[in-house]
């Protein structure tokens, strides 16, 4: 018995002892996280301003904003994402639904895991070597389909697992009626999976977002406003990229605001996407 | 026709009770594999036209295979297969080129647990109709209310046919996959066991509702509970094993069950 007790207080230090251990490493990766924040709410809310919006990228020592990288970032960053969602959604949709325990399946599967992983630059390299190098000139397009190259795996996974999540009774549900599989798939299962399927995409859009290296070797920069994304295109992210490295004051407040507003993006895109599985958990 | 196996030996006697005329599904030596497992064992029952025949056996004895190879439903996993036949309007349900989506629409199916589509309860029951017929709006109203009332939820449901389906009580659920199911005027429609899921009070609403539908069409039922084959169904079949043990009127099986296994089995001595 005395024995018995000796092996419970033990344990009870044990258990507190890695209590203790899990607050504090916790404690250590917020802080990271807060101070990443502060940082950026301290330096960025100072540069931000009406000009940053509307004008664009300024030489230095003259005034002006991130109109044309804002609009440039918007314009590729959703274009991608078409491009990402047709590719994502229809090769998720086959794993989930018909490739199975195939080989084949599992080879693209793991392919998938590989390309969710892959270093960013190799995608921009990738990307150069394929539609900016034959074409001799860097373009917004070449960008979009970078950044699409690494959204795809993102929605190819995430919509795999949301399928894979409805239930086989729905299916069977569905084709009991006489409906042929691929249209029980696109009207009940899909509809059943909208809310996942959404998140998946929003995170996809904040994972690409931010990514500079896909588009140093794609869209490179420019310093114009222009919607036409056969030419080198701005975007936020080299501009930031630039800009911070740079030795003039107003360059590197204009970065931080720009990264303040990428950062602000992401997190309101994040929210919403927590937001969208809620409710499509409760109805 | 097979001498080897005692149990269809019983069963050719028993079949008197179904006069051939009113056979709507005919099945034959029927064979299932789970891959090598082997499910059903030369089975061979017929189900009459506008009666329900109800399915009853321990868990595993095969009675839920059995009525997933009526719709073929077993077809959508790898590495199930069925032999042997299942005439329906003579024709082979089983034989390759047979077109599932127009089978299925032809006998339809009510699962265990309430399945709701993910939309309003009108297109609910609109679904399967859509698939085959081009109906006006006015036209496609009617289709919809009447199978709701057939399926006794019509009073339940009338004032809103634009809510969610999902946010139904889970009898109502139920009688909402009834209603889907018979909306597409099947022939044959399959229940498998479709109140275990159910209060009590929800399965003697869904008894009444499988009662009213034998008029219009041939029903089988799986079930757990006896009383629930002796109330809605005209004949029973024993399941054991994988093999059908024994078959007839279910008056005739409940009262003089013709082998000691379906004396056993309906007394409560095992199962």
């Amino acid at each position: 018995m005395t024995a018995n007790l000796a092996k419970v207080a033990r344990r009870r230090v044990m258990d507190i002892a890695f209590k203790i251990f899990c607050v504090l490493v916790t404690v250590v990766a917020l802080a990271a996280l807060a101070a990443i924040l502060w940082s950026l709410l301290s330096q960025g809310l100072g540069g931000l301003n009406l000009e940053v919006f509307t004008r664009s990228t300024p030489a230095p020592g003259s005034s002006g904003g991130l109109a044309n990288a804002i609009v440039g970032s918007l314009m590729m960053c959703i274009l991608a994402m078409v491009l990402a969602l047709v590719i994502g959604v229809l090769a998720g949709t086959w794993l989930a639904e018909y490739a199975g325990r195939s080989a084949y399946g599992s080879i693209i599967r793991f392919l998938n895991d590989v390309l969710l992983s892959a270093p960013s630059i190799l995608v921009g390299l990738f990307v150069y070597e394929l539609l900016v190098a034959p074409f001799h000139g860097f373009s917004g397009l070449a960008g979009a389909v970078a950044l699409a190259l690494l959204a795809v795996p993102v929605i190819v996974r995430t919509t795999e697992d949301v399928l894979s999540l409805q239930a086989a009774t729905l299916r069977e549900a569905g084709v009991a009626l006489g409906a042929p599989y691929s249209f029980v798939v696109r009207e009940i299962i899909w509809r059943a999976a909208r809310g996942g399927l959404l998140t998946g995409a929003l995170l996809a859009f904040a994972r690409i977002s931010g990514e500079t290296a896909p588009l140093l070797f794609t869209a490179l920069n420019n310093q114009f406003f222009s919607l036409n994304l056969t030419h080198p295109t701005a975007n936020l992210p080299v501009v930031i990229f630039n800009f911070a490295l740079s030795a003039y004051d107003d360059w590197r407040r204009l970065a931080w605001a720009g990264a303040l507003l990428i950062a602000a993006t992401v997190l309101a895109v994040t929210i919403v996407a927590r937001i969208v599985a809620r409710e499509q958990k409760r109805s | 026709m097979n001498t080897l196996n005692p149990a269809v030996a019983e069963f050719e006697t028993s079949i008197a009770d179904v006069d051939r005329a009113d056979v709507r599904v005919d099945v034959r030596n029927l064979n299932f594999y789970y891959g090598k497992s082997h499910a059903l064992k030369n089975v061979s029952i017929p189900f009459a036209k506008n009666k329900a025949t109800a399915l009853i056996g321990p868990s595993g004895c095969g009675k839920s295979t059995l009525l997933r190879t009526l719709n073929r439903m077993y077809a959508l996993y790898p590495g199930q297969r069925a032999e042997g036949e299942i005439m329906l309007d003579g024709e082979n349900v089983l034989a390759p080129g047979v077109d599932l989506a127009r089978l299925r629409a032809r006998v339809g199916m009510v699962f265990q647990k309430p399945t709701p589509f993910p939309m309003t309860i009108y297109d609910n029951v609109a679904f399967g109709v859509r698939l085959y017929e081009n109906l006006s709006k006015a036209e496609m109203d009617v289709r919809v209310e009447e199978a709701l009332t057939r399926a006794a939820l019509w009073d339940e449901v009338k004032d809103k046919l634009r809510g969610p389906g999902l946010g139904l009580s889970g009898g109502q659920q139920q009688r909402l996959c009834v209603a889907r199911g018979v909306a597409v005027r099947p022939e044959v429609l399959l229940l498998d066991e479709p109140t275990s899921a159910l209060d009590p009070i929800s399965s003697a609403r869904l008894e009444e509702t499988v009662m009213q539908l034998k008029a219009d069409h041939t029903i089988v039922i799986v079930t757990h509970n006896l009383g629930q084959a002796a109330r809605v169904s005209d004949y029973t079949g024993f399941m054991y094993l994988g093999e059908l043990v024994e078959f007839g009127s279910t008056d005739g099986l409940f009262t003089r069950p013709a082998t000691q296994r379906t004396s056993d089995y309906i007394t409560g001595r095992f199962g």
